[in-house]
C-alpha cells in the first residue's frame, strides 16, 4: 500500500510516514479482531463438543446393568394355592374371567419374597449371616413379580427349580459400578454392611454379572423398581404424538401455505394472516401448552395426559414452521414453469398441484422432518397438559395415558436416587438425541437425493 | 368392527361414484366428437364429492347424537321404579352391565331378569340402528350420486366445481393458523380475567412478593406479585445475551468474512446443531455439569455461587441462543451491498476496519432486530430455567443466587392441575398473558426493524 502512495511531493512523504507509523498498530488491531472471531468459533464449537462429551460420558455406564442369575425353586410349602381355574362348558366369558382374576389375586397374596430370599440364600456362601430385609435389598423389587408371572403363565412349575435372571437393585448396581463412594460410613450407605459384603461375594462367584441394559428399551417406567425403569412407554407415547403431528400438521401446513402463496388475493386479511403466522412461529412453546390446557382439556374435555392432546398441541406449534418453509419453497419455483403450465392451458389449480408442488417436494419433506424433530424434543407444553403423570404402561391407543421421551427425561432427572438416575437420564438423552440425529440425517439424505433428481 | 364396516362402505361408495362419473365423462368425449369442458377425472371427482358429503353428514350426525339416543333407550328399558331407586353412579353401573350383556361378553355375578331383557332389547336395537344408519347413509349417497351423475354433460363445468371445493379446503386449512392465535388470545384473556376476579391486577403487576398459598381458600389465597419473576426473567435473559451476543456475532463475522470455505462448511452446521438440541437436554447439562462447575469456580475465587442460579441458567441459555444470533447476523451481514465493502477497501481500510466502521453500522438495525428476536426466545424459554435456575421467587439482584422466572412459575402452578377454580392455577394464565404480550411486542418490533432494514438495500 505504501508503495502506491510514494510520490515526490514532500507533503505526500509526510503522509506516507504517518501511514507507515500507524500501520503496525492497525495490523495489530486487525489480527486481534480476527483472533476474537476465531476464538468465538472455537468457543461455540467447544460448547457443542463439551455438551456431547459430557452427556455421552455420563450416559454410557447406564447401558450396562447388573443381573442376578438365580435358581428359583417353586416350593409348594410357600406356594400353597388352589389349581388354576379351567373354563367349564356353558360358563360365560365374564364368569371365567372373574374366577381367573380371583385365582391370580390368591397367587399375588402369597409371599413371593420368600421364594426370592430362598434363591438368594442358595447362591450365597454357606452360613453367610444376613437378615431377610437386608438380603432382599440386593434384588430389585420387581423380581417377585417376574417370578410370580412365570408361575401364573405356567402353573405346572410348582415344585420345580428353574434358572431365572432378575435385575440387581439400583443400590446394588450403584455399589458394583462404584457410583457411590465405597469408603463412606454405614450411615451414608444405602445398603447395609452384610448386603454389601454379599454383593461382592456374588460378584466373585458369578451370581451377579453385568450385561447390556435391555430394560431401558423393553420396560416401562417404574418407581417401585428403579433398576427396571425403561423408556418403552415414553417411546411409544412419543410415537403416537409424532403420528398425530405428521397426520395433521403436514397436510394442513402445506395446504395453507399453498393457499396463502398461490390463491389468496393480496388484501388486508392475507397480510394479517401473514403477520400472524410469523408471530405464531415465535410464540414461546409454553404458551401453546396453556392453550392446550385451557381449550383441549378444560373446554373440550379430551383425556388428560393422552398423546392425542400432546399431538394436537405440538401440531399447532409446528404448523407455522411448516407453513413458512413451504411458502419459501413455493416462492422459489421458477416463474417459467408456472407460465409454461398456464400457457399450455392448465388451470391455476392444475398448475399448482401438477407442476409447482412436485418440484417443491424435497424442500417440503425436509421442512416437515425438521419440524417433527423439533416437536419431538419439546417438553414444556406437555407438562401443562398433564403428560408429567407417572404412567407405567405402554399406551395402546393415542387416547391412553402416556408420557413422552423428553418428559421422561424430566421425570428421571428429578428422581431421588441420583446416583442411579443421573446416568440413566443421560442414557435417555442419548436415545432422544440419536432419534433426532437420525431424523435430521434422513432429512439431509432425502434432500440431497431428491434434489439431484429434480 | 363397526367403524371398519362404515369406512369400507364409504370407500366403496367413493370408488363407485368416481368410477361412474369418470366413465360418463369419458363417454361424452367419445360420442360424436363433441367438445367436453372437463376431463373425465374431474367428472369423477365431482360425482365423488357429491356422494361423499351427504353420507358423511348422516354418519357424523349419528356419531354426535348416537350415544345419547342409546343411553335413553337403555334407560327406557329399565323398569321405572328401578331407575328411581338408583343414583347416578348406580344407574351408570347398570347401563354398563346391560351393554356388556348386549355385547355377548357377559357379566360376572347373578343376572337380574330385567337386565337380561334390557340386554337382549339393546342388542336388537343396536343392530337395527346400525342397519338404519348404514342404509340411510348409503341411500343418501346413492341419491346424490345419481343426481350428480345426471348433471354430467359435455358443457358441465366439473373442473371449476372441483377446484372451488379444493380452494375452500385450502382456505379452511389456512384458517387453522388464525384460529390458533384466536384460541391463544381468547383462552389467555378469559382465564386471566377470571384470575383478576380473585386478585387485584395492581397487586399482580406491581406486587413484590410471590407466595401463592397452594392450599389456600377464599380470603387467604397468598400473594401473587409479578415483579420477582419479572426480575428473575430479565436477569437470566441479560446473562444469556452477555454470552450469546459476543460469541454469536463474532462467530458470524468470522464465518462470513474471514473463514476459508472449508472451515465455514464444517463449522456452520456444527454450530447449528446447538439450535436443534432439545432444551431439556440443555437443562440437564446445566443442572449436572455447568452448575457444579460454576459453584467450584466460585469457591476457588471466594465467591458464593449456588449450583442452581440465575448465572447457571443464563450461561446455558446463552449457549443455546448462539446459533440463533449467529445465523441471523450472518444473513444480515450478507445483505449489506458489496459496493459498501469495496468502497471501504478502496480507501485503504483493513478488513477489520471495514467490518467495524462500514459493515456493522450499515447492518446495525438488522442486527438489533436479531438480538430482540433472541431476547424474545430467551424470555420464553422454559426447561433450562425449570431445571437450573433454582426456583426461588424472591426479589433480589444477585445473579449468583437462585431465582424464578415467569415460565417456571407457569409450570409450577399448572402442572397436572386441570381444575381451574382458584387463583393458584389461574395465575398461570395471567403469567402466560404477560409472557405472550412481552414476546409479541419484541417480535413485532424486531420483525419491523428487520424488514425496514431489508427494504433499505433492496
Amino acid at each position: 500500500m505504501a508503495d502506491t502512495l510514494s510520490t515526490t511531493a514532500p507533503a505526500s512523504n509526510d503522509r506516507t510516514r504517518l501511514i507507515r507509523a500507524s500501520l503496525s498498530r492497525r495490523h495489530l488491531s486487525e489480527s486481534i479482531f480476527r483472533g476474537l472471531g476465531l476464538a468465538a468459533i472455537i468457543v461455540a464449537l467447544g460448547f457443542v463438543a463439551l455438551l456431547f462429551v459430557d452427556i455421552v460420558r455420563k450416559g454410557i455406564p447406564a447401558f450396562t446393568q447388573s443381573n442376578l442369575h438365580l435358581s428359583v425353586t417353586f416350593d409348594p410349602e410357600i406356594i400353597s394355592v388352589d389349581p388354576a381355574p379351567v373354563r367349564a362348558a356353558g360358563q360365560s366369558e365374564a364368569d371365567f374371567q372373574a374366577a381367573n382374576l380371583k385365582w391370580q389375586r390368591d397367587v399375588a397374596m402369597l409371599n413371593w419374597n420368600k421364594v426370592i430370599e430362598a434363591s438368594l440364600r442358595a447362591a450365597a456362601p454357606a452360613g453367610y449371616e444376613i437378615d431377610t430385609r437386608q438380603i432382599l435389598t440386593i434384588a430389585e423389587t420387581d423380581a417377585r413379580h417376574r417370578v410370580r408371572e412365570l408361575f401364573v403363565k405356567d402353573p405346572t412349575l410348582l415344585g420345580k427349580t428353574v434358572q431365572v435372571d432378575v435385575l440387581a437393585s439400583a443400590n446394588a448396581d450403584n455399589w458394583i459400578k462404584g457410583n457411590i463412594n465405597r469408603d463412606l460410613g454405614d450411615a451414608q450407605q444405602q445398603l447395609s454392611a452384610p448386603a454389601r459384603g454379599l454383593i461382592d461375594q456374588y460378584e466373585t462367584n458369578g451370581t451377579i454379572t453385568s450385561g447390556f441394559a435391555w430394560s431401558i428399551f423393553t420396560n416401562v417406567d417404574s418407581r417401585a423398581a428403579p433398576a427396571s425403569a425403561g423408556l418403552l412407554g415414553a417411546f411409544v407415547g412419543t410415537l403416537w404424538m409424532m403420528l398425530v403431528v405428521i397426520l395433521l400438521a403436514v397436510p394442513i401446513g402445506v395446504a395453507s401455505a399453498i393457499y396463502l402463496e398461490e390463491f389468496a388475493p393480496k388484501s388486508r386479511l392475507t397480510d394479517l394472516i401473514e403477520v400472524n403466522i410469523n408471530n405464531l412461529a415465535a410464540v414461546p412453546s409454553i404458551v401453546f401448552g396453556l392453550l392446550g390446557a385451557a381449550v383441549f382439556i378444560n373446554y373440550m374435555h379430551l383425556p388428560i395426559s393422552a398423546p392425542i392432546v400432546g399431538g394436537l398441541v405440538l401440531t399447532l406449534m409446528t404448523l407455522p414452521t411448516i407453513i413458512i418453509a413451504t411458502r419459501g419453497a413455493l416462492l422459489g419455483v421458477s416463474p417459467a414453469l408456472r407460465q409454461a403450465a398456464l400457457g399450455m392451458g392448465a388451470s391455476k389449480t392444475q398448475m399448482v398441484f401438477h407442476h409447482v408442488l412436485p418440484v417443491t417436494f424435497p424442500s417440503i419433506l425436509t421442512a416437515t422432518i425438521l419440524g417433527v424433530a423439533h416437536a419431538l424434543g419439546e417438553t414444556a407444553p406437555l407438562l401443562l397438559i398433564g403428560m408429567k403423570a407417572f404412567v407405567a404402561a405402554v399406551p395402546a391407543t393415542p387416547l391412553d395415558q402416556a408420557t413422552a421421551l423428553p418428559v421422561q427425561i424430566y421425570l428421571w432427572q428429578g428422581n431421588e436416587n441420583r446416583n442411579f438416575f443421573e446416568p440413566r437420564t443421560a442414557a435417555a438423552i442419548m436415545v432422544l438425541l440419536v432419534v433426532m440425529i437420525m431424523l435430521n440425517g434422513v432429512a439431509i439424505y432425502l434432500r440431497s437425493k431428491l434434489e439431484k433428481r429434480a | 368392527m363397526n367403524s371398519l364396516i362404515i369406512a369400507g362402505l364409504l370407500l366403496v361408495l367413493l370408488g363407485l361414484a368416481y368410477q361412474s362419473g369418470w366413465s360418463r365423462g369419458r363417454g361424452l368425449a367419445t360420442a360424436n366428437g363433441v367438445k367436453v369442458h372437463s376431463r373425465p377425472q374431474y367428472h369423477g371427482s365431482y360425482v365423488a364429492i357429491w356422494t361423499l358429503v351427504p353420507a358423511l353428514v348422516i354418519i357424523g350426525l349419528w356419531g354426535w347424537l348416537g350415544d345419547g339416543i342409546t343411553h335413553n333407550f337403555i334407560v327406557s328399558q329399565i323398569p321405572t321404579e328401578t331407575v328411581q331407586s338408583l343414583d347416578q353412579v348406580g344407574l351408570n353401573a347398570t347401563i354398563a352391565r346391560i351393554k356388556a350383556l348386549a355385547s355377548g361378553y357377559g357379566v360376572a355375578g347373578e343376572i337380574l331378569p330385567y337386565e337380561q331383557t334390557a340386554g337382549d332389547a339393546l342388542r336388537s336395537f343396536q343392530f337395527i340402528t346400525f342397519l338404519v344408519v348404514i342404509a340411510a347413509a348409503a341411500i343418501a349417497g346413492a341419491a346424490a350420486l345419481f343426481y350428480a351423475r345426471s348433471r354430467v354433460t359435455a358443457r358441465h363445468r366439473a373442473r371449476n366445481a372441483v377446484e372451488r371445493v379444493i380452494n375452500l379446503a385450502l382456505l379452511a386449512c389456512s384458517a387453522v393458523a388464525i384460529l390458533t392465535t384466536v384460541g391463544i388470545v381468547a383462552s389467555l384473556v378469559t382465564e386471566a380475567a377470571r384470575f383478576f376476579t380473585f386478585i387485584n391486577p395492581l397487586d399482580f403487576f406491581f406486587g413484590t412478593v410471590w407466595n401463592p398459598n397452594n392450599a389456600g381458600t377464599a380470603g387467604n389465597w397468598g400473594s401473587y406479585g409479578l415483579l420477582p419473576l419479572l426480575v428473575g426473567t430479565l436477569m437470566i435473559t441479560f446473562i444469556a445475551m452477555l454470552v450469546a451476543v459476543p460469541v454469536g456475532l463474532m462467530a458470524a463475522i468470522y464465518l462470513s468474512q474471514y473463514a476459508p470455505r472449508q472451515l465455514r462448511a464444517i463449522a456452520k452446521p456444527i454450530i447449528e446443531i446447538l439450535a436443534g438440541i432439545p432444551t431439556i437436554v440443555f437443562g440437564f447439562f446445566a443442572l449436572v455439569t455447568v452448575g457444579p462447575f460454576l459453584r467450584d469456580i466460585g469457591n476457588f475465587i471466594g465467591l458464593s455461587i449456588s449450583a442452581t442460579s440465575a448465572l447457571t441458567a443464563g450461561v446455558v441459555m446463552g449457549i443455546m441462543i448462539i446459533p440463533f444470533v449467529s445465523s441471523l447476523s450472518d444473513d444480515i451481514l450478507n445483505q449489506v451491498p458489496r459496493s459498501l465493502r469495496d468502497g471501504a477497501y478502496g480507501l485503504g481500510a483493513t478488513q477489520s476496519e471495514t467490518i467495524r466502521n462500514v459493515l456493522l453500522p450499515a447492518a446495525l438495525p438488522g442486527i438489533v432486530g436479531a438480538f430482540l428476536l433472541a431476547v424474545s426466545r430467551a424470555v420464553g424459554e422454559t426447561m433450562i430455567v425449570v431445571l437450573a435456575a433454582g426456583n426461588s421467587p424472591v426479589l433480589r439482584g444477585n445473579p449468583f443466587e437462585p431465582v424464578a422466572t415467569i415460565t417456571v412459575s407457569i409450570v409450577n402452578q399448572l402442572t397436572g392441575d386441570t381444575d381451574f377454580a382458584g387463583p393458584q392455577s389461574l395465575v398461570g394464565f395471567a403469567l402466560g398473558l404477560t409472557l405472550f404480550v412481552i414476546t409479541l411486542c419484541l417480535n413485532i418490533f424486531a420483525l419491523f426493524i428487520v424488514r425496514r432494514f431489508r427494504e433499505q438495500y433492496e
